[in-house]
C-alpha cells in the first residue's frame, strides 16, 4: 500500500484523531498551562519512553522485570557524572554513552537472567537492581552514597543555555528537547513491534515451546529484548535527570522498579500506548492524592489490589473491551 | 582472634534465627500456595511494632523488663488474624492465575500495609530501651555474648523443632507437604483446599511476626524495615530453595554469618555479597541448595 494511503486510512481512525489531539495538547501546553503541571508532564516523558521499553519485555515478551529501575538510574547517573564530575555537557553525546552503557549492562545482566521465566526472572532482576542500589550507597566517594549527586544543566543541540532560569529552561528548551526525544523514541519502538522481530517476541510470550519448535531461539530473543528495553530505559532516566536536578540510590530501589510495574499495569500492558497512559495518569494522580494525604501508598496499593483483581487489562484494557461491547451491539 | 570469631558468629547466628522465622513464613506458603509473599516483610513490620506495643503495656502494668520475652511472643502471635484477612480478602482472587499478577498483588498489599503502619505508628522508631540489656550478658571464651541473643536463637530452634515435628507427624502436616507436592491430587483425594490455603497463609503470616517481634529489642521499629527485610529474606529463600524449610534453615544461616562477617570487616560489602550469593546460586544451583526444580 502506498504510504499515502496508509495515511488516508489512519487518518479515518479515531484513534489517530485521539493521538494527534494528545500530541498537539502536549505541544501547546507550557504555552497556556501552569508550570507545574508542565514539570509534571517533563517527568511523564522520561517516565514514559523507560515504560516504551519495559513493556518490550512485559507486554510484548511476557517477561516481569522487578529490576527495570536499574536502567532508569543508569541513565539518570550517567547525566549526574557527565554534568557534575567530567564536566561534559552536551546532552546528545550524555544521551549516546548512556544508551551504550546501559546496553552493555543489559547485554550483562541479561544473558544471567533470560534463562529463566516467571518467578525466577522477577526475583533475578530484583536482585540485580538491589546490588546496584548497594553498589551506588556503598561507593559513596564515587557516587555521592545515599545522598546522591547533583545534576548540571546539559547542553541541549550544542547550546549552552545556563544564563536562562531553571523553570524557563526546563519549560520551553527542555521541554520541547524530551518531546522530540520520547516522540522519536515512540516511533522506533512502534517500528521494533510491528517488525519481525516484535513478532517473534509475542510468539515467545504466548508459547515459548512452539516458537522453539518453529525455530526461535527463544533465550537469544528476549536477551534482545532486555537489551533495548534496558536502552529505553536509560534514555528515560537521561531524560528524567535534569528534571530532578538530584540523582540518588533510591532510584534503583527494588519499589521503584515497582512503580514501573504499576505504572505499565494501569494503563494496560496489551496495548502499545497503555503504559504511557498509565504512566500519565499514575503521575498526576500520585500528585493530585499526595496533596490530599499521606497515606498515597495507601490508595495506590489499593488500585494497584484493583487492577489485578478486577481489571489486569489496566485502562486500555477496559476502554479497548468497552468499544468491542459497542462495536458487537452495533446493529449490522 | 576467637573473640572476634565467637562475637561475628553469635551475631550472624541471632540475626539468622529471625531470618529463619521470617524465610519459614516464605516458603510455607510458596510451596503450598506457589505465591512468592512479598509482603512477608510488612509482617515481619507489623510483628515489631506490635511488639513495641505490647512490651510497653506490659511494662505499664509492672511486668519486669526480664519478662518481656512473653509479651513479645504474645504479639507475634496476636496478630494471626492478619493472616485470613490477606487471604480471604485478596489473595484468593489471584490463585489460577498467572504468577506474576500474584506477585504484583502481594506488592499492593506491601504499599498499603507501608501506610497502615505509617498510620498506626508514625514514622518515629519504636523501641523498648532497656529491655536487652536487662537479660545481661555471659563471658564466654572473652567474648560478651548478649544473653537475649542466646534465648532468640533457642527460641528459633524451638519454633524450627515445632515445624519440623507438624510437617512430619501430624495430618495437618501431611496435608501441607500433600498439598505442595501435588496440589490436584490432594484435592481430589478430598482435602478442603481453601481451609488449607488460609490455615498456610496464617501460619505464614505469624512466622513473620513473630521474627519481627523478637527481633525488637536488640533493634528500633522503624518505618523501612519491611522493605529492607523482603530483600534479604528473598536471599534466604533463593540460597536455600524456594518451598523448602531445611533451605530456609541453612539459607538463613548463610545469609546471617555472612551479613556479620561482613558488617565486621567491609560494611560496604554487607548487600553487595549477599547479593553476589545470590546471583551466583540463581546462576549455578537455581533450585538452590534444597528446593525442587521448578525453574
Amino acid at each position: 500500500m502506498g504510504r499515502w494511503k496508509m495515511a488516508y486510512t489512519a487518518l479515518k481512525k479515531p484513534k489517530t484523531w485521539a493521538i494527534l489531539a494528545i500530541a498537539l495538547f502536549f505541544i501547546i501546553f507550557p504555552r497556556l498551562g501552569s508550570q507545574y503541571v508542565s514539570y509534571l508532564i517533563l517527568t511523564f516523558f522520561g517516565y514514559a519512553v523507560a515504560l516504551l521499553g519495559f513493556n518490550l519485555l512485559f507486554g510484548y515478551t511476557g517477561l516481569l522485570s522487578f529490576g527495570h529501575a536499574i536502567f532508569l538510574a543508569m541513565g539518570a547517573y550517567t547525566v549526574a557524572f557527565f554534568t557534575s564530575k567530567f564536566s561534559i555537557f552536551p546532552m546528545e553525546i550524555i544521551l549516546l554513552v548512556a544508551i551504550v552503557v546501559s546496553a552493555i549492562l543489559a547485554a550483562l545482566i541479561g544473558a544471567v537472567c533470560v534463562r529463566y521465566i516467571k518467578i525466577y526472572f522477577a526475583m533475578l532482576t530484583l536482585a540485580f537492581g538491589m546490588l546496584f542500589y548497594s553498589f551506588l550507597i556503598k561507593f559513596y566517594y564515587v557516587t555521592g552514597g545515599d545522598e546522591g549527586m547533583r545534576v548540571l544543566r546539559p547542553y541541549l543541540l550544542g547550546y549552552e543555555l545556563s544564563a536562562i532560569p531553571k523553570m524557563q529552561f526546563l519549560m520551553g528548551g527542555y521541554y520541547y528537547y524530551a518531546l522530540v526525544v520520547l516522540t522519536i523514541a515512540t516511533l522506533v519502538m512502534w517500528k521494533i513491534v510491528s517488525s519481525p522481530f516484535g513478532l517473534c517476541l509475542k510468539a515467545i510470550r504466548d508459547n515459548p515451546e512452539k516458537a522453539t519448535y518453529l525455530g526461535v531461539d527463544v533465550k537469544r530473543y528476549r536477551w534482545y529484548a532486555f537489551i533495548i528495553s534496558g536502552a529505553y530505559a536509560a534514555v528515560g532516566g537521561v531524560l528524567l535527570a535534569p528534571v530532578i536536578g538530584q540523582v540518588d540510590p533510591t532510584l534503583t530501589y527494588w519499589t521503584h522498579s515497582g512503580t514501573l510495574v504499576f505504572m505499565t499495569l494501569l494503563g494496560g500492558f496489551t496495548n502499545f500506548l497503555g503504559p504511557m497512559l498509565g504512566g500519565l495518569i499514575y503521575i498526576f494522580l500520585q500528585d493530585k492524592v499526595m496533596s490530599l494525604t499521606t497515606y498515597w501508598r495507601f490508595i495506590f496499593g489499593a488500585i494497584l489490589a484493583f487492577l489485578v483483581i478486577v481489571a489486569p487489562g489496566g485502562i486500555a484494557g477496559v476502554i479497548s473491551s468497552l468499544v468491542k461491547k459497542e462495536k458487537r451491539d452495533e446493529p449490522r | 582472634m576467637t573473640t572476634d570469631i565467637i562475637n561475628i558468629l553469635l551475631s550472624g547466628v541471632f540475626y539468622a534465627s529471625i531470618l529463619f522465622l521470617v524465610a519459614a513464613g516464605l516458603q510455607v506458603v510458596f510451596g503450598v500456595q506457589k505465591v512468592f509473599n512479598l509482603a512477608c516483610g510488612e509482617f515481619y513490620a507489623l510483628g515489631a511494632y506490635t511488639g513495641v506495643v505490647f512490651v510497653k503495656i506490659a511494662q505499664g502494668m509492672g511486668l519486669p523488663l526480664l519478662f518481656s520475652l512473653f509479651p513479645l511472643i504474645l504479639a507475634g502471635l496476636f496478630l494471626f488474624f492478619i493472616g485470613p484477612i490477606i487471604e480471604r480478602g485478596l489473595l484468593r482472587f489471584v490463585y489460577g492465575r498467572d504468577e506474576t499478577f500474584q506477585l504484583l498483588l502481594t506488592f499492593a498489599v506491601v504499599l498499603m500495609f507501608e501506610d497502615v503502619i505509617r498510620f498506626i505508628w508514625g514514622t518515629s522508631p519504636q523501641s523498648t530501651p532497656g529491655v536487652y540489656l536487662a537479660y545481661g550478658q555471659i563471658h564466654l571464651l572473652g567474648a560478651i555474648i548478649p544473653i537475649y541473643n542466646l534465648i532468640v536463637i533457642v527460641s528459633s530452634l524451638i519454633i524450627a523443632g515445632l515445624i519440623g515435628y507438624i510437617l512430619v507427624r501430624t495430618k495437618f502436616g501431611r496435608i501441607i507437604r500433600a498439598t505442595a507436592d501435588n496440589r490436584e491430587m490432594s484435592e481430589a483425594l478430598g482435602i478442603n483446599m481453601k481451609s488449607v490455603y488460609t490455615k498456610v497463609f496464617t501460619l505464614g503470616t505469624v512466622l513473620g511476626t513473630l521474627g519481627g517481634a523478637l527481633v525488637i529489642p536488640a533493634t528500633a521499629a522503624m518505618t523501612e524495615m519491611g522493605v529492607e527485610l523482603i530483600v534479604m529474606a528473598f536471599a534466604v529463600v533463593v540460597i536455600g530453595g524456594l518451598g523448602s524449610m531445611k533451605g530456609a534453615f541453612f539459607g538463613a544461616l548463610v545469609v546471617g554469618i555472612l551479613r556479620a562477617i561482613a558488617i565486621s570487616t567491609y560494611p560496604e560489602l554487607e548487600l553487595l555479597l549477599i547479593y553476589l550469593i545470590v546471583i551466583g546460586v540463581l546462576v549455578f544451583k537455581p533450585e538452590g541448595l534444597f528446593g525442587g526444580s521448578r525453574v
